[in-house]
């Protein structure tokens, strides 16, 4: 098993957290794992991404231009990523803020309405947490468990007390995931 | 149980530099490295084993408090980034005259000049081929994972004390800011005073009866003399040279087409492999580990064995002398790199593996 991903968004929006919780919950688990974010001047203002991989099998690259999963949190990493899904891949996207839907016909897209949710439930610094877990349902490469270690981990312990806030919060996102097109014929 | 954390890999050398008994760092901050002053600041280093850790009011003056600590014998070290490590040349041509052991990191970003901060190998010549003026070398290795950027800080001393001779771990952007499972060793403690006066003789670690002063200068003005110390440290570096060489090969058992590469563009040939591999491609991958001393008898192995050799560098071609060299005509060798802070994607560079080496109109050994 290796999954490779891509999560891009605003800076600010727990992008590079997301990835760190992933990483750390993947390491819990015993997988291998890679977290390398852009740490560039987009990153002081403007957009975030990281590449996460998780897999049973030694890393190659940290560094790809082609990913199983692209989890998109904003317009620009929509257009900049729409076209590094792998042929039969997954994105993610909240659709909240897009204008310019994806096209392709080749991968599996599915919305998470986070932003909306986080509102509604009034935990906006969840938001991440709802994206989290609209992956975990169509990717359960983490197992529960694991991930509670990989926020033990990932948040520093003062925040600790709102660990099962996020873990409902991931939960929530599994059910609020939907379908916004799926390729009749599963590629190879 | 096993220690293992999930740590960048600017953390990992500073955590490792703890764990290997390093006595001081004297750095000054700069991306994309600053993580590891950051990092020493943070772990209370004073309270965990009495490790100095200093920020210096500039490059120059970090390296030369490094000078001072090495001649009393202590394990210390600095780290920067490429235009950093411009400004501490000097001080590192001081203590290759003096034989000062100590450790040096460069976390390269692009280049020339202030450049970029994003990763970039385009430091190879100024580590490899001497920063500073004179006849001498570094020991100079390339960690391509975070578990390497902690190993080679042990290693690093080790060689360091073996030869007495400055190390300097060239890694990059990629390497320092990107986070992987790091496997940690035991604390080794710090040297007591009565060990380095035992160990290391040389050390200006205060006169006592029994031996003369010891006088740690790289001026000498007798050419005699002078000539001696290089023919000195040029024995040093040819028995380096024939102990110290460490490389990696990666499916290279039946490779037809070799891949070399170092640091983080060696992972990036890794995935280029696979999806070589899976097209039914020989590829193979040959990582030097030690750069100074360069794998050159592997090189040449290979080269006999190979139809192409595409060397991979986030440079505009500097590795690729010392893979010339090693091939020594035995096989065509080109080079691809990507310039000013740009990492290449792996089918990018299976591709031009390709299209100079395996398409039709190739021009190597192949179909000639």
């Amino acid at each position: 098993m290796t999954e490779e991903i891509i999560i891009a968004g605003f800076g600010g929006q727990g992008v590079l957290s997301m990835g760190k919780i992933l990483a750390y919950a993947g390491m819990m688990q015993n997988k291998e794992v890679s977290w390398m974010p852009s740490y560039g001047p987009e990153m002081r203002g403007g957009t975030a991404n990281v590449t996460v991989i998780l897999s049973d099998e030694r890393i190659s690259s940290p560094i790809l231009n082609k990913f199983d999963t692209a989890i998109i949190l904003n317009q620009q990493s929509l257009d900049k990523f729409e076209n590094s899904v792998k042929k039969g891949g997954i994105m993610i996207y909240d659709p909240s803020g897009i204008t310019s839907h994806p096209t392709r016909t080749d991968i599996n897209i599915y919305t998470v309405e986070a932003a909306d949710e986080a509102a509604k439930q009034n935990f906006k610094k969840g938001f991440n947490m709802y994206i989290l877990g609209a992956f975990l349902k169509l990717k359960p490469v983490i197992e529960p468990a694991f991930m509670r270690k990989g926020l033990e981990k990932s948040l520093p312990s003062r925040h600790h007390h709102l660990i099962p806030e996020n873990e409902k919060a991931i939960e929530r996102g599994k059910e609020i995931l939907k379908a916004k097109y799926i390729i009749s014929t599963p590629l190879n | 149980m096993e220690d293992i954390k999930l740590m960048k890999g600017n953390e990992a050398i500073a955590e490792g530099v703890i764990r290997a008994g390093c006595d001081g760092y004297f750095g000054y901050p700069i991306t994309p490295q600053s993580e590891v002053l950051e990092y020493l600041m943070m772990a209370r280093t004073e309270e965990r084993t009495g490790m100095v850790v200093l920020q210096a009011e500039s490059e120059i003056a970090s390296i030369h408090m490094v000078y001072g600590g090495a001649a009393c014998g202590k394990r210390v070290m600095t780290s920067s980034s490429s235009p950093g490590i411009s400004l501490m040349q000097e001080g590192i041509s001081f203590m290759a005259g003096t034989e000062l052991p100590c450790l040096l990191l460069n976390v390269v970003r692009g280049g020339p000049g202030l450049g970029t901060i994003q990763p970039s190998q385009s430091d190879y010549f100024q580590a490899v081929k001497g920063g500073g003026h004179g006849d001498y070398k570094l020991i100079v290795l390339a960690p391509a994972s975070v578990q390497e950027m902690y190993d080679f800080a042990k290693l690093g001393f080790d060689l360091a004390f073996k030869y007495r001779i400055q190390v300097m771990v060239l890694s990059d952007g990629a390497i320092g800011q990107m986070m992987e499972k790091v496997v940690l060793d035991e604390q080794i403690p710090r040297q007591t005073n009565e060990e380095i006066i035992k160990n290391h003789p040389w050390a200006t670690s205060g006169k006592t009866p029994d031996r003369e002063r010891n006088i740690i200068t790289s001026l000498d003005l007798d050419p005699v003399k002078q000539e001696k110390i290089n023919i000195h440290l040029q024995e040093k570096f040819k028995r380096i040279t024939e102990n110290e060489v460490r490389f990696e090969t990666l499916m290279c058992d039946d490779v037809e087409y070799l891949f070399v590469a170092y640091g983080s563009s060696a992972r990036v040939c890794q995935k280029a492999i696979q999806l070589g591999r899976e097209k039914g491609l020989k590829v193979g991958l040959l990582r030097p580990i030690t750069l100074f001393p360069f794998p050159y008898d592997e090189v040449a192995k290979l080269a006999k064995q190979v139809k192409g050799i595409l060397c991979v560098e986030m440079s505009a071609g500097q590795m690729i002398e010392d893979v010339r060299l090693g091939a020594n005509g035995a096989v065509k060798v080109e080079h691809f790199g990507r310039l000013g802070g740009i990492i290449p994607a792996p089918d990018e560079v299976l591709n031009r593996m390709e299209e100079i080496f395996i398409s039709k109109n190739n021009y190597g050994r192949g179909t000639n």
